[in-house]
């Protein structure tokens, strides 16, 4: 297919011009042995499976992301780094994803091939294979552009028990860099704001940060990647499912110079802006030098440091140590974060 | 209808119509300056202000001195605390 | 962050906070018989609660939340209009932010905008008119609101309009002003403030002398605050000071933007475009004589309530809403009977929880929840008692 043409409908009904997208744009682009059989379903050996864990680790994610193009990334790479991450945080190690399509008629097979070359990019950086998909093209207006739904399967070691509701008094909270990177580009590329920035997306997998990371310490508590409704609404699911309280020390957020500017401009506030690369754990305090060292290590977690402590009281609570030393609570966002003037 | 952030003008990019780019913390940001134009401060001579900026208007300029005064005020009210404790402490010595 | 980070310094407010106890032990008011500072606007009460500026206080001073909050007096009614004119289909409605989910009577801006409507979020006014010259097939409506603060803004935006001759523009002209409101709120009989912390950016652009009828005529102390944390805590700081001595005048701690003449071209502008308007509807707090402006005869065309037809009703507030109570400081925000369990940012009843600058948004948003509510029913067994 040539990269002038736009997709139609026909390339969704399932005959020729169909074969043809597939072919060409999808098992050319994700290219691996499981996806060019062309089955209609992916099949794995389940005794290879169970050598490597004990349970099976299964997410699935949607991505309609506009636009599908910004700053350090696109919808691809989202996609494929969201649900690797949300396989990871459990411990588990990501194996097989899926990849499905659906395309709005008159998007440019072009801008289909860059997305597809992306996820490809991402996934081998992950190390995960995009084994089986499905094509739907719907009319113009049904779907904006491209939306991409994936699902992940991953197997989880025996012996990890990472849940949100393990968080004790006396834990850390640990985070592997930048907030609010991922929410800042996406203001900057949708434009509506006019506010120009050179922020990129923290977009990325996180499977080998966090690998290293319970490698040097089993007993991790708790994780999660903060997407959207940012760092402030993992922290209250993690204080709210394990009956603690969350202390944040304002003076140690990670958050740079130009999402400062952007949410002052907007009266936007950095806990609640979206991430795509960040992720939080729970740890006991013995293991949070360890654990940071493991994380430093890493590009991704260069930046890591703990920005919070595990109390008892008041449970369920999270609270911030502001600057000014006070304290405010910082609860779960309501709605969307609208831009203020006052 | 009171946020208002510091920004410094880095270009005057359209004089006739007033418009001016912001720099906020190297976030850039189009704005509009006829709140800071005069005779004798024209647009040409905004390069390099600093300003308020509200809803995408240069509402004034930030008084570089008035602020090092304020910041004075403040740091010195340690010192002017200690004289007046001082007096105190020395008044109920000689009762 | 230049002139913000300064203005942030932990030091320094630990200084000023140390100096306001220190001056009010001296002063006859505890904490059953406080001294009342109104901080009237919206963006002050947004950086007490985000800075935890109260708890740097001692128990002797009560901070009363005013009115200064545009987006949470304006009427139902009004709502309506916007959604009405939003719902056009040759209409672009656009709107800054935090107005999109004040509830109209039947719905929001917001849900207008999920009904189908072309509601438009923009920073600017100024982003509007960009939308006016580039949908030249389209009416592209500006909801203008806010205080003194935002007029010039407007109204140099509709100059600007009238220069290009642009044919698709108006404004839907929803600005109010300070000085009657405030006077409202002195003239309330059941009113005790004993002071007011000034709305910086107001005072940018009228200056100070506006507020000098109230330390003339009100004998009630005004300091001219800015919006870091650094400046409402010295505002407050030089508030008490007036108070130990013995002083009552209008003081500018927000000097290095404010001057005592304001800003002549923004109040050109103003007086160029905008007229009083007799009366404006408020939430919570009925008719104000002098409150707010409307948009010139000779600037007609851009007026988008001559323009198109607006319904113009005046919805009455729900009946167990006491939105105006706590608007004219009567009450706290938790003490209203809807708070946290009827009203809240989810579902809110009165624009005081719908704007974060509300004060009932801020105290649900960055206040103990169960703590307010238990001081409220303690507070209603002591009334029954």
């Amino acid at each position: 297919m040539s990269n002038n043409e736009t997709i139609t409908l026909s390339h969704g009904s399932g005959g020729k011009a169909m074969r043809n997208l597939i072919d060409d744009v999808f098992v050319e682009g994700f290219d691996n042995p499981e996806l060019s059989l062309l089955e209609d379903q992916a099949r794995f050996d389940l005794a290879k499976l169970a050598a490597r864990g004990d349970r099976l680790a299964l997410t699935t994610d949607s991505y309609v992301v506009d636009p599908l193009f910004f700053a350090g990334g696109d919808i691809g790479k989202l996609a494929v780094s969201g649900t690797v991450n949300d396989l990871a945080v459990s411990g588990a190690l990501p194996l097989y994803l899926t990849c499905g399509m659906i395309i709005e008629e008159g998007l440019a097979v072009d801008e289909l091939r860059k997305v597809v070359r992306s996820m490809k990019t991402t996934a081998d950086a992950a190390g995960v294979q995009i084994v089986t998909g499905d094509t739907k093209v719907v009319h113009r207006g049904a779907a904006d552009k491209l939306f991409i739904n994936t699902a992940g399967v991953g197997v989880i070691p025996a012996g990890l028990d990472v849940r949100s509701d393990r968080a004790q008094p006396g834990d850390v909270v640990i985070c592997n860099g930048y907030i609010g990177d991922h929410g800042a580009a996406i203001v900057d590329a949708r434009g509506e704001l006019a506010i120009e920035n050179t922020i990129e997306t923290d977009c990325a997998p996180l499977n080998q940060l966090i690998a290293v990371m319970l490698d040097v310490c089993p007993d991790i508590h708790c994780m999660r990647d903060a997407t959207r409704g940012g760092v402030a609404t993992v922290l209250n699911e993690f204080a709210r499912a394990s009956a603690c309280a969350i202390r944040i020390d304002e003076s140690a957020l990670p958050i740079r110079e130009e999402v400062r500017g952007m949410c002052e401009i907007l009266g936007l506030d950095p806990m609640y802006l979206a991430n795509e690369g960040k992720v939080i754990a729970v740890v006991p305090a013995s293991a949070a030098e360890t654990v940071l060292a493991a994380m430093r290590a890493l590009p991704e977690g260069q930046d890591a440091r703990v920005i919070a402590s595990v109390e008892a009281d008041p449970a369920g609570r999270v609270t911030m140590q502001t600057l000014f030393g006070g304290e405010r609570i910082v609860d779960m966002l309501v709605g969307e974060q609208l831009p203020r003037i006052c | 209808m009171c946020l208002g952030i510091p920004g410094q003008i880095v270009a005057v990019d359209d004089p006739a119509r007033l418009m001016a780019t912001v720099d906020v913390s190297g976030v850039k940001r189009q704005v509009n300056i006829a709140c800071i134009v005069s005779d004798d401060h024209p647009a040409a001579a905004c390069v390099g202000d600093w300003v308020l900026v509200h809803v995408g208007f240069a509402m004034s300029r930030i008084d570089a001195e008035e602020a090092s005064k304020t910041l004075e005020a403040l740091a010195e009210l340690d010192e002017v605390q200690q004289e007046l404790d001082a007096i105190q402490h020395s008044a109920q010595a000689i009762r | 962050m230049k002139y913000v980070d300064e203005f942030r310094d932990p030091a320094l407010a630990r200084k000023l906070s140390q100096g306001i106890h220190d001056m009010m032990r001296q002063l006859p008011y505890d904490a059953k018989n406080p001294l009342q500072i109104m901080e009237f606007c919206g963006g002050h009460t947004h950086t007490i609660f985000r800075y935890g500026i109260e708890q740097m206080l001692p128990k002797s001073i009560e901070m009363v939340h005013g009115p200064g909050c545009p987006v949470c007096v304006l009427p139902m009614g009004r709502v309506d209009d916007c959604v009405a004119l939003a719902e056009r289909p040759d209409v672009i409605f656009t709107t800054f932010g935090d107005a999109m989910r004040v509830p109209g009577s039947r719905k929001s801006l917001l849900q207008a905008k999920a009904d189908g409507a072309d509601v438009r979020m923009v920073y600017s006014p100024l982003d509007a008119l960009q939308l006016a010259r580039a949908n030249p097939e389209r009416q592209v409506i500006f909801f203008a609101l806010g205080f003194e603060t935002t007029m010039p803004s407007t109204a140099l935006t509709l100059l600007q309009a009238k220069r290009e001759g642009l044919k698709n523009f108006s404004l839907f002209c929803n600005h109010i002003t300070s000085v009657p409101t405030v006077k409202a709120v002195l003239d309330s009989p059941e009113l005790r403030i004993d002071a007011f912390v000034a709305p910086g950016h107001v005072c940018m652009v009228l200056g100070e002398i506006p507020f000098e009828f109230i330390p003339r005529d009100y004998h009630k102390p005004i300091v001219i605050s800015g919006f870091e944390p650094l400046d409402v805590l010295q505002s407050i700081y030089l508030t008490v000071r007036q108070f130990a001595e013995g002083r009552c005048e209008v003081e500018n701690q927000y000097q290095r933007v404010v001057a005592r003449q304001g800003n002549p071209a923004g109040l050109e502008a103003m007086h160029e475009v905008f007229e009083l308007r007799e009366f404006f509807e408020w939430r919570g707090l009925g008719s104000i004589e002098n409150s707010g402006v409307r948009i010139r005869e000779a600037y007609a065309e851009f007026d988008a309530e001559r323009r198109f037809n607006v319904p113009n009703l005046q919805i009455a507030d729900p009946k167990s809403c006491q939105c105006g109570e706590v608007i004219k400081g009567l009450i706290r925000p938790w003490q209203c009977k809807l708070f946290g369990e009827v009203c809240n940012p989810q579902n809110p009843m009165g624009a005081l929880m719908v704007s974060s600058e509300g004060a009932c948004a801020a105290y649900y948003n960055f206040g103990d929840l169960p703590e307010l509510l238990e001081k409220r029913n303690q507070s209603d067994k002591t009334d029954a008692a």
